[in-house]
């Protein structure tokens, strides 16, 4: 309680004081009061007749005026994106009267999918009385077909509109992303006025990470039309009497043109070196980490998307088996198998747990001491006694599985993380995820082994782990990326598919520098003895990529890899042919070159492909060659031949 | 009122001789004017939601927990929510402290804060707890109030203030400022402390210019020229002007608003509706709403002038002529002189907190005309 005043309370004065107070608080409350209606009376009874006017004769209205989308240019100056004119059909909802009706009706005409009611209904409904509600692209004849029967459409209408094309259709589809519908979840992280007049937003790729760079800023111009919508005045055809009719035009800023490091002769290449199989290819440039080529196939075409898919074929798209919307390159998690070795075995000799003349002796099998279970080598009879360079050679698992134990299993973590492995590189688009790299530490953390007795790390996990099996998962992202920190002898670039935008007036590049992060540090000896070894793999007679990779100019280093999707039981003989061609293993190539200054990384992943040397060395081979060939001057044209 | 006052309140029962509830209080003046308004307000707001029954049935329930919580404040002793008071302000001083700091926990704007069933904000509450705060620090001093006892009651005030204007909802915040500095107003401080103060609050100006949000601004920049943002905020006053405008002497009719059902108006139910009553009944309408809004402050104001002692004297006095200033500062954000702050309209505007705490409010002044003492002691 609050201390007590020392002075008596006058109750009497205070009692009128206060009674003063109230008495003038309620002459100012009637004053403001008096002064809210003198407003409403100038309001409602002076000025009624020009606010009339304005809310029924005529309407002072705003039309919205889009933008231009920024094109999308590879970093040839190739258009990977562009805006073609198209017909449009639009409905402003002010003038409709029966949505259901008209719904219906153009159902009838074939021009609306009859499972798309609600959305369009919702969609419409959700905007300003004025506002041109875009429904989806005409064909010419849909186009046709429906100005004839336009009279008994109130409030829907065609119009001349630009639609989001993209040349190179599926070939780009993954990295480059495509436009759709704005839908009500987009509507959350956009600034609705700047939308006001535009209908498509990018969706994945580029197209959804650079919106805010491509989209540009909305205009708007004055204009005055009857109760029935129509524009009596319009300042665009005014010319010159705009400022005297008062009406005002704010014309809008196109967005900004976005170069892409992307080399489409690459990208082309790629795609159709992956044609007709699952699997992901991603080539980086070593020297900035400009990617020069992600292609995921199955890909899907984005021009159907760009013009609006009905309902019931995105849901076929969706429920493919091949799901080719899923995005391989950037979220397909896949074992690394045997490309794993190169990096734990750079990281062997670091921790000095191994020498270059070190040898450890293949039986074709490898035991824990004290324990029975055999991990086999893929090689049943083995390979005698191998040092490292045979080892990664060959594929030598046994060495490897040895190595593992040596090194430990927090050492493999520390070393394949310092490559980028485990937590998404961060490329510059959406959809990436990370991949697995597995340690005591994260299995405890994982929520899906429950009893405390399954969070234990086995020493048999560790021996897996060093041929890239288990719980570590890669992305091809990822396996690019480090491929391509390996070729730099440990020189670390962000992924990025950007590396300028360009001004549509002046088409002026702001190139953006690429950003490095931080280096992987090993001695100069010890990268040599492993990239040695990679060059083997191409080249030594026992190379296990020497065949798909004869021949070529320009010397290459790689490991192949061959992920299993099933596990073969202990005493059970392997056979392919008996085994589904969803249950066949995974292949895996990750290869570097020119091997002495390397400029392309690769990393190639094949599901189903079998093994590495057969699936996805010869996808590298087509792409390698594709690079190699438009350096030299060879095939400049590639594109010309192509399309 | 939370459970936990409740208990507290009731171990003095036996010291103060007298029981939480006592004769059943109903104000008739004050529940017949209240079910005009909300009434009234239900019938715009069936026209402004564009005809939704659901929606008016949903609005029709907060109203009725509105007058559930006006029956059950008038049926507390004043003297009980005296001694409630600073536990009431430091229950949601604590609040909005939490409110604040799940805010800097989860960088973004916070404002409510969710009790799995009921989510509400804690700034509705201040609105109340400020006054009750501030009446019952000077309940027991001798009037008018000296500056140490002066400066003790403005942090009473700009603390909560301060939190709230961080949410950030400049709104509510000015709302609570005014609540609190209205019963200092009618506490009786001097005429020349008033004209210095609002001297040096326009000084401050700029300070406050200089620490509010981008969209903030944007607000203040709309109103002096609402034509700079035709797109934007701007929209809402031309056209709210234009609806307003339009409605003449007697309106367009019920149901009959264009630039409400043609959707021009935006925010028509919310802190707009003003303008579609404007649009569809004309000045008659309006006039009419604010005559059944002056009634409810004036037999506030009487409310106060017969209260027994200086804390219900101003609790009463501070919160009738709050009520007054919410409906200033909507009708005069919705007819354009003053800027955009998001106020509602009082119980008109669909919304269920602000409905809650006014018919709350009502119930506090029920109270204290109904419990006086009618024998002088």
């Amino acid at each position: 309680m609050p201390k007590r005043s020392p002075t008596l309370k006058d109750h009497w004065r205070e009692q009128r004081l206060f009674f003063s107070r109230i008495i003038a608080s309620a002459t100012v409350v009637l004053l403001l009061t008096a002064v809210l209606v003198g407003r409403l009376v100038q309001l409602q009874i002076f000025d009624y007749q020009r606010f009339s006017e304005l809310s029924q004769d005529n309407r002072l209205r705003i039309e919205p005026l889009p933008p231009t989308r920024g094109l999308i240019f590879d970093r040839n100056g190739l258009v990977i994106a562009e805006n073609l004119p198209t017909w449009q059909l639009v409905a402003v909802p002010e003038q409709i009267a029966d949505l259901e009706g008209l719904l219906q009706g153009l159902t009838a005409l074939g021009l609306v999918d009859a499972a798309e009611h609600q959305t369009l209904a919702d969609l419409i409904r959700s905007h300003r009385g004025f506002e041109r509600v875009k429904l989806r692209n005409l064909t010419e004849a849909e186009a046709a077909r429906f100005a004839v029967r336009r009279h008994r459409f109130p409030g829907i209408d065609i119009q001349e509109g630009l639609i989001r094309y993209y040349p190179f259709g599926p070939a780009s589809a993954h990295a480059v992303g495509y436009v759709g519908s704005i839908s009500s979840a987009d509507l959350e992280r956009i600034d609705r006025r700047n939308y006001a007049a535009t209908s498509h937003i990018g969706k994945t790729g580029i197209e959804r990470a650079y919106e805010d760079v491509l989209h540009g800023q909305v205009g708007y111009r004055q204009q005055v039309v009857n109760a029935r919508g129509r524009v009596l005045l319009d300042p665009a055809e005014e010319g010159g009497e705009v400022a005297s009719a008062g009406l005002e035009t704010r014309w809008p800023v196109p967005g900004r043109n976005v170069v892409l490091s992307l080399d489409m002769r690459l990208q082309l290449a790629t795609y159709e070196a992956l044609a007709g199989s699952r699997g992901a290819a991603v080539a980086i440039d070593p020297r900035n980490g400009d990617v020069l080529a992600l292609v995921s196939a199955p890909a899907f075409d984005p021009n159907r998307l760009a013009a609006g898919l009905s309902r019931s074929d995105f849901a076929a798209l969706q429920a493919d088996n091949d799901n080719p919307l899923f995005n391989r390159a950037l979220a397909g998690r896949y074992p690394p198998g045997s490309t794993i070795k190169p990096f734990l075995g750079l990281a062997a000799l670091h921790h000095e747990k191994k020498t270059p003349h070190d040898h450890t002796y293949c039986p074709g099998f490898f035991r824990l001491p004290g324990n029975t279970h055999r991990y086999r080598d893929w090689r049943p009879q083995g390979h005698g006694n191998i040092d490292l360079y045979g080892a990664i050679v060959q594929s030598c698992d046994v060495y490897f599985y040895q190595l593992a134990v040596d090194l430990g299993i927090e050492r493999m973590a520390a070393a394949l993380t310092s490559f980028g492995f485990g937590p998404a590189t961060g490329i510059d688009i959406n959809g990436e995820i990370g991949g697995v790299i597995p340690s005591p530490e994260w299995k405890r953390a994982q929520p899906q082994f429950k009893r405390p007795e399954d969070k234990v790390w086995f020493p048999g996990e560790t021996v897996i782990a060093g041929i890239g099996q288990g719980y570590m998962l890669v992305t091809p992202l990822q396996l690019a990326h480090a491929t391509a920190t390996f070729a730099a002898r440990g020189a670390r670039f962000r992924p990025r598919l950007m590396i300028g935008t360009e001004d549509t007036f002046e088409g002026r590049l702001a190139y953006i520098e690429p950003e490095a992060l931080p280096p992987v540090e090993m001695d100069e000896a010890d990268w040599q003895v492993v990239h040695d070894a990679m060059v083997g793999v191409t080249r030594d007679q026992r190379g296990s990529a020497r065949a798909p990779l004869a021949g070529t100019e320009y010397v290459v280093a790689g490991k192949t890899g061959t992920a299993q999707v099933f596990t073969v039981a202990q005493e059970e003989k392997y056979n392919e042919e008996e085994i589904e061609e969803r249950l066949r293993d995974h292949g895996l190539f990750i290869a570097y070159a020119p091997a002495e200054s390397p400029r392309i990384a690769v990393a190639v992943v094949v599901e189903n492909g079998g093994g590495g040397s057969r699936a996805a060395a010869p996808v590298a081979r087509k792409i390698l060659d594709v690079y190699f060939a438009t350096q030299a001057g060879i095939v400049e044209d590639y594109v010309a031949l192509q399309y | 009122m939370s459970l936990s006052s409740i208990e507290w309140g009731a171990k003095p029962r036996k010291a103060l001789g007298a029981p939480v509830v006592g004769k059943l209080v109903v104000d008739l003046p004050l529940l017949l004017t209240l079910v005009a308004v909300t009434g009234f307000g239900l019938v715009v707001l069936y026209s402004a939601a564009g005809e939704d029954a659901g929606r008016v049935a949903r609005q029709g329930v907060r109203a009725a927990l509105g007058f559930a919580a006006f029956f059950v404040m008038a049926q507390i002793q004043p003297r009980y929510l005296r001694i409630w008071s600073p536990w009431l302000y430091c229950a949601v001083l604590g609040l909005l402290l939490a409110v604040a700091v799940e805010g800097e926990i989860s960088q973004g704007a916070q404002r409510w804060l969710d009790l799995g069933i009921v989510r509400f904000q804690p700034s509705e509450l201040m609105k109340l707890a400020a006054p009750m705060m501030v009446a019952w620090f000077l309940h027991d001093r001798t009037l008018p109030p000296s500056l140490p006892q002066l400066l003790v009651v403005s942090l009473i005030i700009a603390v909560p203030a301060v939190l709230i204007a961080r949410q950030p909802d400049l709104g509510t915040a000015l709302l609570v400022v005014a609540a609190g500095g209205l019963a200092v107003l009618l506490a009786g401080i001097s005429v020349r402390l008033i004209l210095v103060s609002g001297g040096l609050s326009l000084a401050l100006a700029p300070v406050l210019w200089i620490s509010m949000l981008d969209y903030q601004r944007a607000r203040v920049l709309t109103f002096l020229n609402p034509e700079s943002d035709p797109l934007g905020a701007g929209y809402n006053i031309i056209q709210s002007k234009i609806a307003i405008g339009s409605g003449h002497l007697f309106g367009k009719g019920w149901l009959n608003g264009s630039q409400a059902h043609l959707e021009f108006l935006p925010e028509r139910s919310t802190d707009f509706i003003f303008a579609v009553l404007a649009e569809e009944f004309g000045l008659f309408g309006v006039v009419l709403l604010l005559i059944l809004y002056l009634v409810l402050v004036g037999r506030g104001l009487y409310i106060a002038i017969q209260a027994q002692d200086t804390f219900t004297r101003l609790l009463a006095g501070s919160l009738s002529l709050t009520f007054f200033v919410y409906v200033f500062v909507n009708a005069g954000m919705v007819s354009g002189i003053l800027p955009v702050v998001g106020v509602p309209l009082p119980l008109v505007s669909a919304g269920g907190t602000s409905m809650v705490t006014l018919m709350g409010c009502f119930g506090i002044l029920a109270a204290i005309h109904g419990h006086r003492k009618l024998l002088p002691a």
